[in-house]
């Protein structure tokens, strides 16, 4: 077997043990109770409401759950001097970095799945198939993401930091787009400069707003050419990521 | 008790008696705080925009757009209100619907609200201006929300008794539908709005279209409209008797 794979697979075993499958059954269990408890006072839209509150607290419970296996994971091996150990033996560092993430991609597409599951009692199935392929391709780069914060800073509090600040301005930052957009009628210099950025800053991050969307699961599936253009975002930021990874590990003297 | 705990007997009595004490006026506080009177909740805080409550959703529009219609409903209906919503500040409560439809404009749970409950209160004035809110975002998507115009047009004919109004609402939705889905009976409101009929039977004639249409399928909402044309039987029955 391929050391990559081999890497991966212990790297999986390591999120089974370490209760991320517990975990993430507790977060669809809360999900769907607080959903159900919220759906009792609507007096419209009953279903719709549980639908886009399970989605949206599955996500956010997905997306926390992922990066912080990541982060711990490997602050714990940096910490027990693992990393080092891993690094001594007859394997390339590109091998080491990717089959790593490879194992942790492997579980968060595991959680998407369980995640997008208990979806199919509000929702259309085809919808639900593309929410589910949105969420693991979006828990796949938070993966990615979590393990070059890890890797850089070394420490559990800074990468679960850093990963998050990201995670919400990549979210976010549509909206922040608009809104400096909307406040442009009478502008002055700073708010331009401001304005220049945002949109700069847009340049550098994933388009998270456009991904894995409650609204497919409300309203119906996506056109395909939306669909695929979020999809493909997610697949070139998480290259990139891998990428910049790579890059810091093969320059780092360890 | 697992082997790798220690028995409780080994704890110093100290600790065991703070932790218990600390306990016991957490308790004691919560229980406090519950018997203090509880907050109205009447004053309604102005509305944010549209981009703050999307800001505030980091990309969860749909999500959070039905739990602010949740936070409120959640004002000024309490079991002490004999007629809840009156006292509610009306140009607040439409700047809150208008931001919640703004944040989701495929939700039909704002203007479910404005016409089936807000624009039910005996407050005429009130009332005029939630129909007018319900009129003004029917014209921005016809084809999606004629049915809340219907409903305006029914409360403007047999609660505001203005037929003029109600009129021109039917008369909207004849004009500007051009969806061929929606329903001929809608079309022709104008005529059925002019029929000499109670609002009784108004009430069953569009809300048996709707429900035979298919076009309420949320359990909540027909749960929410047979009780409102039981109650609407029921007050018609008692005013009949009078």
């Amino acid at each position: 077997m391929h050391a990559a794979t081999i890497l991966a697979r212990n790297v999986l075993l390591e999120a089974r043990r370490s209760g991320l499958p517990w975990l993430g059954l507790a977060g669809v269990a809360a999900a769907v109770v607080l959903a159900a408890f919220l759906s009792q006072v609507a007096l419209t839209e009953s279903l719709p409401l549980q639908a886009a509150l399970v989605a949206a607290l599955l996500r956010a419970c997905g997306a926390f759950l992922v990066a912080v296996t990541v982060a711990s994971s490997t602050a714990r091996e940096v910490a027990d001097k693992g990393l080092e150990l891993m690094l001594s033996l007859p394997l390339s560092r590109t091998t080491q970095y990717l089959g790593r993430w490879m194992g942790h991609a492997a579980s968060a597409v595991l959680v998407a799945l369980a995640f997008s599951l208990p979806l199919l009692l509000w929702s259309a199935p085809v919808a639900v198939a593309h929410w589910a392929l949105s969420l693991a391709l979006e828990l796949a780069l938070i993966a990615a993401l979590a393990l070059f914060f890890s890797m850089a800073f070394g420490q559990l509090l800074p990468a679960v930091a850093a990963t998050a600040g990201f995670y919400l301005l990549a979210r976010a930052l549509g909206t922040i787009q608009s809104i400096a957009q909307g406040s442009l009628l009478e502008a002055s210099r700073v708010q331009r400069a401001a304005q220049w950025l945002i949109d700069a800053i847009a340049f550098v991050l994933p388009r998270l707003d456009a991904t894995t969307r409650t609204d497919w699961l409300l309203y119906g599936a996506p056109q395909a050419g939306d669909y695929a253009a979020a999809l493909a975002g997610l697949v070139l930021y998480t290259l990139l990521l891998l990428a910049a990874g790579l890059v810091d590990l093969r320059r780092r003297n360890l | 008790m697992s082997a790798d705990e220690r028995p409780w007997s080994s704890l110093p009595h100290g600790l065991a008696a703070a932790f218990a004490v600390l306990l016991a006026t957490q308790i004691a506080w919560h229980g406090l705080r519950a018997q203090l009177p509880r907050d109205a909740r009447s004053d309604l805080p102005p509305a944010p925009r549209s981009a703050a409550l999307r800001l505030a959703a980091f990309g969860e529009d749909a999500a959070i757009a039905r739990l602010a219609m949740l936070y409120l409903q959640s004002f000024d209906l309490h079991g002490g209100n004999a007629v809840p919503y009156q006292r509610l500040d009306y140009p607040r409560l439409i700047g809150w619907l208008g931001t919640i439809l703004d944040t989701d404009p495929r939700s039909s749970y704002p203007l479910f609200a404005a016409a089936r409950i807000y624009a039910e209160n005996p407050d005429r004035e009130k009332a005029r201006l939630m129909l007018d809110f319900v009129y003004r975002e029917f014209l921005k998507s016809p084809n999606t929300r004629w049915r809340w115009l219907a409903d305006a047009a029914l409360i403007a004919k047999h609660r505001l008794k203005d037929l003029p109004l109600a009129r021109r609402y039917a008369a909207a939705i004849d004009k500007y539908t051009t969806d061929p889905t929606v329903p001929s009976w809608a079309r022709q409101m104008e005529i059925f709005i002019l029929e000499d009929m109670n609002e009784l039977e108004a009430a069953k004639i569009m809300l048996g279209g709707l429900l035979a249409s298919g076009r309420i399928t949320d359990p909540a909402e027909a749960k929410f409209l047979r009780e409102r044309l039981e109650q609407l039987e029921e007050r018609l029955r008692k005013a009949r008797k009078r």
